[in-house]
């Protein structure tokens, strides 16, 4: 009986406890949300890249190796030699490797020199494949394959020539030799988007007329001519690298980075990831900081809105105490409809969050690449709700409380 | 019961003094005060006279200071709050002034409400929900009135639905703090006939408190504040 008057008695005040409930509501589904967002940037960020047991490069920090190998950030302190490479891959321990050359760049976006490898080694989100959405494989010499977010900034489709411009911020073009759009890349939502990919040959043909960062004054080889020259690499930035067994990766580690012939790195981009994460990770405490402020700010408009209902309800506090109704029932009223309350709030903050996401998942995945999972609630979400309806309880104490001094001193005097 | 049984008190206030301490101005001395079982007495007094704490001293809400309270032979100003509150549940059946009902509750809820509260109450009840609307029938209101809202109602059934809620159970006791004032006089004496059909059929005592000296008549005995309460300086 008591529970159905308190749902009589919200009924009766519909319009104020609906705006509560959808003030709460909101308010849930925001630190829902920023929760959310946040695992699921998180996960994003560590799926960039999988599957890949060690990145090699020349002797440098792991996170500035990972920076410009994967997210093609920053620059490579030094190359490393075809013949280093040759001799980490020819290990036994190797069972698959991926050379990348890096330094060009094209209307500020990254030119990778890379083989067909990539294509079939690079994996992201716990094993996606990267997939060529138009177009085909680099087969001429001038072939580049562009990332989803190239090709839609710069509105590039198959068939499109550029040129690439020498190293990242140069005004230097390697304009006698055009290159093609051979192929578009299907969105992956990691720094591949942004990155345009030509074959290694291509960055030694691009080469060929310069030496040591500079073009040769005068001498413009033919394109006819470079073709039939031979462009096997030099060097490279960096190279992935994948094992027969997990078992062997400290050991394959440990031999890179003790190769005598040259100061090569070699690291785990799981462990990288962490450490990177780590950096970036400070907005992290600061999303779950505003969370809990939301959170914190919607107890206390609950607290406010039933504060102020409580001197037009003076007169049915005094009715239940005239029944008999000891003031801790009175207490128990109040909190039993902040618990109400606060139920109601989870259960519309819920519908309303995964309805929001069904319709903006696709636009965030777009836009951001960040992949927001639509999965049911976690243990972790459900232990939140629990916590907050013990705090909504617990904080609709501080009304009832006054409620329980009002009831105990009106007696039958009321005060409207 | 006979109201000639005079042995039994419903009431009995012996000595009571109370007063609040922030309102050092009003002080509420009984030397003595008596009710009968099964009588109906007016109480009458000025507005500030004290009658409405006397009720909350009687209803339990209020402990006096010093003497004693006895409802039917028990002491109540000993109980614990708790048990006070319990003991009001059981015992009387209290009707406001106005606004005597939970108004988004419907008539039915509002009569039953105390047998929620009160088993000693809802025993002597075998069906409840029969039981209300016979009582509104007897109390003329309409057959359709049971499941409107409290709200609903015209200020002079909701006084009804509150003697129906005062009687279910058939409490000793019923306290009536004005019950007439929001009325008019043709609705005052429709009410006050139908109010005491009901506390004899209960066989209840009925103390009420108006000032309305013209009510009288229709008492039993009529007890003025002036002639109970000493003046305390």
């Amino acid at each position: 009986m008591l529970l159905k008057l308190t749902f009589n008695s919200l009924y009766a005040r519909l319009l104020t406890v609906a705006m509560t409930v959808f003030a709460i509501s909101l308010s849930l589904m925001l630190y829902m949300s920023v929760e959310k967002l946040r695992t699921s940037a998180y996960t994003s960020f560590t799926d960039t890249i999988s599957q890949t047991d060690l990145i090699v490069g020349a002797r440098t920090s792991s996170v500035q190796l990972l920076l410009y190998s994967v997210f093609r950030i920053g620059n490579a302190t030094n190359n490393i030699t075809w013949e280093s490479y040759e001799d980490v891959i020819n290990k036994k321990e190797v069972a698959w490797s991926v050379p990348i050359s890096l330094g060009d760049s094209h209307k500020g976006f990254r030119v990778m020199g890379t083989n067909s490898e990539f294509f079939k080694r690079y994996k992201f989100r716990g094993g996606q494949s990267i997939e060529l959405e138009q177009g085909k494989n680099l087969d001429d010499l001038y072939d580049v394959i562009i990332g989803a977010g190239v090709a839609e900034k710069l509105n590039y489709s198959v068939g499109t020539p550029l040129i690439v411009s020498h190293g990242l911020q140069s005004f230097s073009d390697h304009d006698d030799q055009p290159f093609r759009v051979s192929g578009i890349l299907a969105k992956t939502g990691t720094p591949v988007d942004n990155t345009v990919i030509v074959s290694l040959e291509a960055i030694e043909a691009i080469h060929v007329d310069w030496s040591t960062g500079a073009k040769i004054p005068g001498q413009i080889t033919p394109v006819e001519e470079i073709r039939q020259m031979d462009l096997s690499p030099k060097n490279i930035t960096a190279a992935l690298i994948g094992v027969n067994s997990k078992l062997q990766i400290f050991q394959l580690q440990r031999w890179i980075n003790d190769y005598p012939e040259e100061s090569l790195s070699s690291i785990l981009p799981g462990v990288a990831l962490q450490e990177l994460w780590r950096i970036v990770g400070v907005v992290e405490n600061l999303l779950l900081g505003i969370s809990v402020t939301v959170i914190f700010t919607t107890l206390i408009g609950m607290t406010a809105i039933i504060f102020s209902s409580l001197n037009e309800r003076r007169r049915e506090m005094a009715i239940w105490r005239a029944m008999g109704a000891s003031p801790k029932v009175v207490i128990g009223l109040l909190m039993l409809e902040a618990f109400i309350i606060s139920v109601m709030s989870i259960i519309v903050s819920t519908v309303m969050l995964f309805l929001t996401l069904y319709v903006l998942q696709p636009w965030i995945d777009n836009t951001y690449g960040i992949l927001v999972n639509i999965e049911m609630l976690a243990v972790k979400d459900i232990y939140i709700f629990m916590l907050f309806i013990i705090a909504a309880s617990l904080v609709s104490l501080i009304p009832a409380i006054r409620a329980y001094w009002f009831s105990i001193n009106d007696g039958m005097t009321i005060k409207i | 019961m006979e109201k000639s049984n005079l042995n039994e008190k419903t009431i009995q206030i012996n000595s009571v003094k109370f007063h609040w301490s922030n309102k050092s101005k009003f002080k509420l001395h009984i030397p003595e005060l008596s009710v009968d079982k099964g009588e109906k007495v007016l109480l009458l007094g000025e507005s500030g006279s004290g009658k409405t704490t006397l009720l909350s001293l009687i209803c339990g809400f209020l402990s006096p200071l010093s003497g004693k309270i006895q409802l039917n032979e028990k002491l109540i100003n000993d109980l614990s709050a708790t048990k006070r509150d319990q003991y009001r549940s059981d015992n009387i059946g209290i009707i406001f002034q106005q606004f005597n009902l939970l108004p988004y509750a419907n008539v039915i809820d509002n009569i039953l409400l105390p047998l929620y509260f009160s088993k000693l109450r809802s025993a002597n009840i075998s069906n409840q929900r029969e039981t209300a609307i016979s009582i509104c029938q007897s109390l003329r209101l309409p057959e359709d009135v049971v499941n409107m809202k409290a709200s609903e109602l015209s200020v002079g059934q909701q006084q009804r639905v509150a003697v129906a809620r005062a009687l279910i159970g058939n409490p000793p006791l019923v306290i009536a703090d004005e019950p007439t004032s929001s009325l008019d006089t043709d609705a005052q004496n429709i009410f006050l006939d139908l109010m005491f059909s009901q506390v004899a059929i209960s066989n209840s005592t009925l103390l009420m408190v108006s000032h309305d000296k013209s009510l009288s008549s229709n008492f039993d005995r009529v007890i003025d504040m002036k002639n109970v309460s000493v003046k305390e300086k």
